[in-house]
């Protein structure tokens, strides 16, 4: 829901009008992909707009801003890798999420697909896009640890999960000619805190936008 | 133009008449019995250098209209008060661009680029829909447009429909399945307002009080001031008059604002029995070329988010040609360089 939002501040701003098509229709299969979840938690719309922010269990990776395209398209690079790889997983496990994974996949691995390919135009562009696309790289990547976090409730394995994401995107980054970040994996205090509530500073203003008109009407109905 | 005229694309393309005078003669003659018979122009036809620059006009200015129109209902995605209607008018912005997408390539069928015609926009030598230029001031904005300037461009583009050019004629009728679509949820999104709190009924009578004139002047200037009006119904790239279809639409939306139980805010609107049809109070024509001139309330808005998406995608857009240069399929050998290299 969090990425959803994100892509969704894109709308009139992209580059290029196929990218306005593209990055709604990202926008909109996650927030579909979302609704579900939440429906399966409870009240979508109470879970969305009346929770607070410590109250919110997203990855800090998500919620960070969309910055320049470039920012954007590592943001979806890491994050559509690591859904892709988990949904192919949970559709054929057992369990209460098996039925939205296998739905999912289809629709993530055309995310994953779409953020590989302006990945390989950008990093393997000219000098300027290469150099945003660097900077964005090492920008995001202390965010991508809390990927493999154990979650509860989700049976997976952290460690098998985590080998095929770090294998997936350094080849990519490896195609696109751009240097895989060598930083730390799990940001400074806060590492691997989304999970637990703990957010990073424009999490908070991103929610009072999305939450400010539902909040002002407690009770009614849209 | 499937029978009458179909000899005239077999021989030579002729634009721009410098062949000699009767064979112009001979095609003007064909175009006008394919226009007459109602038959469809499609691109490789011969066609009046008017005729062309018309559909060129009419074409960009629509898909301006569709990308600038992204704008007012784009500024409350991040707003959207429940995570349906946030999903619905993502899908609608989305839609939006599509439509820009499929009238920009309807408008490269007449031999114009892309780039060319979003550069018009920029410098601001071509002009998008005037009623884009009025804010988006509350969530039940977002509901007025999809009812009534959504209702208006309906109005308007089902005859487009079946406008002689085809490529053009295609393309509204995929463009007016989804407008439709989009003016249905508008509507269900105002009666939700109307049927919900106090608040919310109010919310939802002040979005139609400041939208509904502003939609009827979508239709453009009355028939008496068209320009382009005579010249365009003649080669039935317009079907009816601005005023005939102004009309048709305050028929429509009268007994929608009942329903809905919202008023609208013309004083002089009233049923006329003797000619089955509403009267209604007269347009502010002021405001009207005021908007169209660039000094309506959002005008600079508008055109300067379009240029700064445009500019600061710019390293994106070289970034895509460098690559795809790159990695070009080298071109296929032909007889003579496959023979150099061997």
């Amino acid at each position: 829901m969090v990425l959803s939002h994100r892509l969704g501040e894109w709308a009139g701003h992209a580059p290029v009008l196929e990218e306005e098509v593209a990055l709604a229709n990202i926008a909109l299969d996650l927030l579909g992909q979302a609704r579900v979840l939440l429906s399966l938690a409870g009240d979508e719309d109470e879970l969305a707009y009346l929770r607070e922010e410590r109250a919110f269990r997203n990855l800090q990776l998500v919620e960070q801003p969309n910055g320049d395209f470039a920012h954007t398209i590592v943001r979806q690079l890491y994050f559509s890798t690591y859904q892709h790889l988990l949904y192919a997983r949970l559709a054929t496990a057992e369990g209460p999420f098996a039925p939205l994974a296998a739905k999912a996949v289809k629709e993530v691995a055309y995310h994953r697909d779409h953020a590989e390919q302006w990945t390989l135009r950008l990093g393997d562009g000219t000098d300027v896009s290469h150099e945003r696309m660097e900077r964005a790289g090492e920008a995001l990547w202390r965010f991508t640890g809390e990927m493999f976090r154990p979650v509860e409730g989700l049976d997976m394995d952290a460690q098998e999960l985590e080998a095929a994401w770090l294998e997936s995107v350094t080849s990519v980054l490896s195609r696109a000619t751009l240097t895989v970040p060598e930083g730390p994996r799990s940001g400074a205090w806060t590492a691997g805190a989304g999970r637990q509530g703990l957010h990073t500073e424009s999490f908070g203003r991103m929610l009072a936008e999305m939450q400010h008109l539902h909040r002002s009407h407690p009770g009614a109905s849209w | 133009m499937a029978t009458a005229a179909a000899q005239q694309t077999a021989g030579t393309q002729v634009y721009g008449g410098q062949d000699d005078t009767a064979d112009t003669a001979a095609y003007e003659h064909a175009f006008d019995t394919a226009v007459a018979a109602d038959e469809r122009i499609e691109p490789r036809d011969w066609m009046p250098d008017a005729y062309r620059a018309t559909l060129v006009r009419q074409i960009a200015q629509h898909a301006h209209s569709e990308i600038i129109g992204m704008q007012p209902e784009a500024n409350w995605i991040t707003r959207a008060p429940s995570l349906r209607r946030k999903a619905i008018l993502m899908a609608k912005v989305q839609d939006e661009a599509g439509h820009g997408l499929y009238l920009y390539s309807a408008a490269e069928t007449l031999g114009t680029g892309r780039d060319e015609l979003l550069d018009k926009l920029h410098t601001g030598r071509q002009k998008y829909s005037s009623i884009f230029n009025y804010p988006t001031l509350t969530w039940a904005d977002v509901g007025a447009i999809g009812w009534l300037v959504d209702g208006a461009a309906i109005t308007n583009q089902v005859p487009l429909c079946r406008c002689s050019y085809g490529p053009y004629a295609r393309a509204m009728v995929r463009i007016c399945k989804e407008e439709s679509f989009h003016q249905r949820q508008g509507y269900e999104l105002l009666l939700a307002l109307s049927r919900g709190t106090p608040e919310q009924h109010a919310m939802a009578q002040d979005a139609v009080d400041r939208w509904w004139w502003p939609s009827l002047m979508m239709f453009g200037p009355p028939d008496d001031e068209s320009a382009h009006s005579a010249q365009s119904m003649a080669w039935k790239i317009k079907r009816h008059s601005n005023d005939e279809l102004r009309q048709r639409f305050v028929d429509i939306c009268v007994p929608q604002a009942e329903s809905l139980d919202l008023t609208l805010p013309d004083p002089d609107l009233r049923w006329n029995e003797e000619r089955g049809q509403h009267d209604f109070g007269r347009i502010d024509w002021t405001e009207f070329w005021a908007v169209l001139k660039g000094n309506g309330p959002c005008n600079e808005q508008r055109i300067t988010q379009r240029r700064q998406a445009h500019d600061e995608g710019a390293w994106v857009r070289e970034a895509a040609a460098a690559y795809a240069t790159k990695h070009a399929a080298p071109a296929p050998r032909t007889h003579e360089t496959g023979a150099a290299h061997a």
